[in-house]
């Protein structure tokens, strides 16, 4: 069965008749790596909002199913304990709650809802300091205020942080590369390739504007979005041809097929 | 004319003769005749709606036992100090004010002026308060019943929280009136931390308090209001602070209870280096209506003053913050911070947030700022999207919101009753506490 599959997905911005989802076709299986590559504007980043099950947005047709079961309908919070993890484009600032604390709360629900007990302080520690020491982060991060006055690289490695504490089966990257200067990415790109090497049945669904990221997380699958559609899916080579030679000619492409 | 009429036989009936008090009260007396309660077209009662208090035909609150009340909110062995009014009258079995550390002192208003204290009380009360600027204060003086007197004497240090805790009881067929008073004479060089409690029940009541808190050169003070009156009452308080050279007064209020309140907040600092921190939390919902009126009045040179309200504002709640700070000619280097900040967690929530500057001194620092805003949609679905629900991402940003107050409170008792209300306030079991969220620098709390 597949881990995610997102057939004829049509949304909307809630409350109004802007449509950014026009039908996305998507079939990914359990360990796989998906890029979705796309020009701004595309609605990719609205693709990542939509499967995490974002409010501002409104399934108008469609379905995406988890494991083969609907999640259309869940709130966000039941899709993450489901396994949905969004590392989010821009990671908010929540002044007065420490990451301590706040990844406690979202570790202990997910735990809670497989039935599973809840880690104690002890646990949830020796569980956090083995993810740090894993992806290279600092013991002080965990009893700041979540990404307050954090440089861009250092909340786009919180994302990652946080999700390999919490540990999802399926994760999504929006634009992770975004804002990093090369030396940050590539730290960024090899914590997510340690979680890939340790844990092979997670998925990921990495969605970016440029091929660099794709450089050092190397894609099972490559699709390309254009206009709230998937118009070109293949292999990474074609994340180079992309590179190359930009979007206009698949645009062309998708155009005289029509 | 107002309803809230004074039967001068009760009140003869009441309290006994006392040669210090009975010429405060009746000189209070006149000055409520002459003037009568605010209408609501006043400036400084614009925004508060006082009909539901004038409609109200009150009586003064007869003395009753109040056990329940007085286990839900008493310290216990967390204050060794602790001194019970129930309807304005001590009671003797629920205070502990036996052992009272050196250099303190704790007994009723009327005790004290019947006895060493007299010309202390003399000297002090009612003399911090003007009457005619505060009907609701002169109503008060008129009426008070045993009153609190707290000394703290020159050098001594009181470690443990004093407690003062005024309980009203409603009355189901009538509206019953309390005027709790409270004087804290603070000598040099002292330390001390005060909490008053306001806990009630009952479907209509007036609870109207003030405080007067004179502190000498160099003394500490910190206190805290912790208003938690009954869902249908009304509470009106007056508190008026007098700083010393060198003085320090913080204040912790927070309001919670009653269907309106207003309290008034005046802080005179009077000697050169005082320092005043005014920090405030609202926590109200459903009608409930809280105005605060603050004033800094800035009359000595080189002193700094921090100001903070924040307000959590549910259902149709509505607030006034008016944060008043003024300098006199003579208060150079003033250093005045004043921040309201506030949080609708409904579209139907108001607050009305004024600040105003007064200053006739011409190097001085004062700053102001103000925002209100809902609960950010973009922080709830962070929450959410790691598998927080709904209800508690919404308690946790909430927290965080009043935390910035509450995690300035040091007394602990004070400050768990504050959390325990917001978490019952939301309808969750969930124990937040504030060393959970850890996420303070420490350094930048006075």
């Amino acid at each position: 069965m597949p881990v995610l599959e997102i057939k004829n997905l049509h949304a909307k911005v809630a409350g109004t008749d802007k449509q950014i989802l026009k039908g996305v076709d998507l079939t990914m299986r359990k360990g796989q790596i998906h890029a979705i590559m796309g020009k701004n504007g595309s609605g990719k980043s609205t693709l990542c909002q939509v499967i995490a099950g974002r409010e501002t947005y409104e399934v108008t047709e469609g379905d995406i199913l988890f494991h083969g079961q609907s999640i259309v309908e869940m709130s966000a919070e039941e899709r993450a304990r489901e396994g949905v993890f969004l590392a989010f484009q821009y990671p908010v600032e929540i002044p007065g709650v420490s990451t301590s604390y706040f990844l406690k709360a979202a570790v202990n629900a997910i735990r809670k809802h497989r039935s599973e007990p809840e880690l104690d302080a002890v646990q949830f520690i020796k569980l956090v300091k083995e993810k740090q020491k894993m992806l290279g982060i600092q013991e002080s991060f965990m009893n700041r205020a979540v990404n307050e006055g954090f440089s861009g690289g250092e909340k786009k490695r919180n994302e990652v942080f946080q999700l390999a504490v919490v540990n999802p089966l399926l994760g999504l990257l929006d634009e992770t590369d975004s804002g990093l200067d090369i030396d940050a990415l590539k730290i960024v790109a090899e914590g997510i390739n340690r979680l890939h090497e340790q844990d092979s049945e997670r998925s990921w669904l990495v969605v970016t504007h440029y091929q660099r990221l794709l450089n050092y997380i190397v894609p099972d699958i490559v699709h390309v979005m254009i206009d709230g559609k998937i118009v070109k899916t293949g292999d990474k080579t074609l994340a180079l041809a992309l590179e190359e030679k930009g979007y206009d000619w698949v645009e062309r492409e998708a155009m005289s097929a029509v | 004319m107002s309803v809230i009429e004074n039967d001068r036989n009760i009140m003869n009936d009441t309290k006994p003769a006392n040669a210090v008090l009975d010429p405060i009260r009746v000189a209070a007396a006149e000055v409520f005749d002459r003037i009568g309660l605010p209408t609501g077209k006043e400036e400084k009662w614009r925004f508060t709606q006082l009909q539901p208090i004038l409609r109200s035909r009150f009586i003064p609150a007869e003395p009753e036992y109040a056990n329940d009340l007085f286990d839900q909110y008493t310290f216990g062995k967390e204050s060794s100090v602790e001194i019970v009014l129930v309807n304005g009258v001590m009671s003797r079995e629920l205070s502990r004010l036996s052992s009272l550390p050196e250099g303190l002192c704790v007994t009723t208003l009327v005790k004290a002026a019947a006895n060493k204290h007299a010309d202390i009380v003399r000297q002090h009360l009612g003399k911090l308060v003007d009457l005619h600027a505060h009907p609701f204060a002169a109503m008060n003086t008129r009426d008070f019943g045993d009153g609190v007197y707290v000394e703290i004497h020159r050098n001594a240090v009181i470690e443990s929280p004093i407690h003062i805790l005024q309980i009203t009881l409603g009355n189901d067929n009538q509206a019953v009136v309390n005027s709790p008073r409270v004087l804290v004479v603070a000598g040099e060089n002292c330390e001390a931390t005060i909490v008053e409690s306001y806990v009630g029940q009952g479907s209509r009541y007036l609870c109207n308090a003030v405080t007067e808190i004179s502190a000498a050169d160099n003394a500490k003070i910190d206190h805290c209001k912790l208003q938690q009156e009954s869902q249908a009452s009304y509470h009106v308080a007056n508190m008026q602070v007098k700083l010393g050279q060198g003085a320090q007064f913080v204040s912790h209020a927070v309001s919670v209870g009653a269907r309106i309140s207003r309290n008034d907040l005046e802080v005179i600092l009077a000697g050169r280096g005082a320092y005043a921190a005014l920090n405030g939390l609202v926590l109200i919902g459903d009608v409930q209506h809280c105005d605060n009126h603050t004033l800094l009045k800035h009359a000595a040179p080189d002193c700094p003053s921090h100001e903070l309200y924040k307000h959590v504002l549910d259902g149709k709640s509505s607030a006034v913050f008016k944060g008043q700070i003024y300098v006199d000619q003579i208060a150079q280097k003033t250093n005045a911070k004043q921040s309201s900040k506030s949080l609708l967690l409904t579209d139907t929530a108001s607050i009305y947030s004024m600040p105003a500057l007064e200053i006739y001194a011409d190097d001085v620092k004062c700053t102001h700022g103000s925002t209100t805003g809902p609960l950010d949609d973009d922080l709830l679905f962070y929450l959410r999207s790691r598998g927080i629900d709904f209800d508690a991402a919404r308690h946790l940003l909430t927290y965080a919101f009043a935390a910035d107050v509450t995690r300035r409170i040091k007394v602990e008792p004070v400050r768990r009753r504050v959390e325990d209300y917001m978490a019952a306030q939301h309808g969750l079991p969930q124990d937040l506490r504030i060393n959970d969220l850890g996420a303070f620098d420490e350094d930048v709390i006075r």
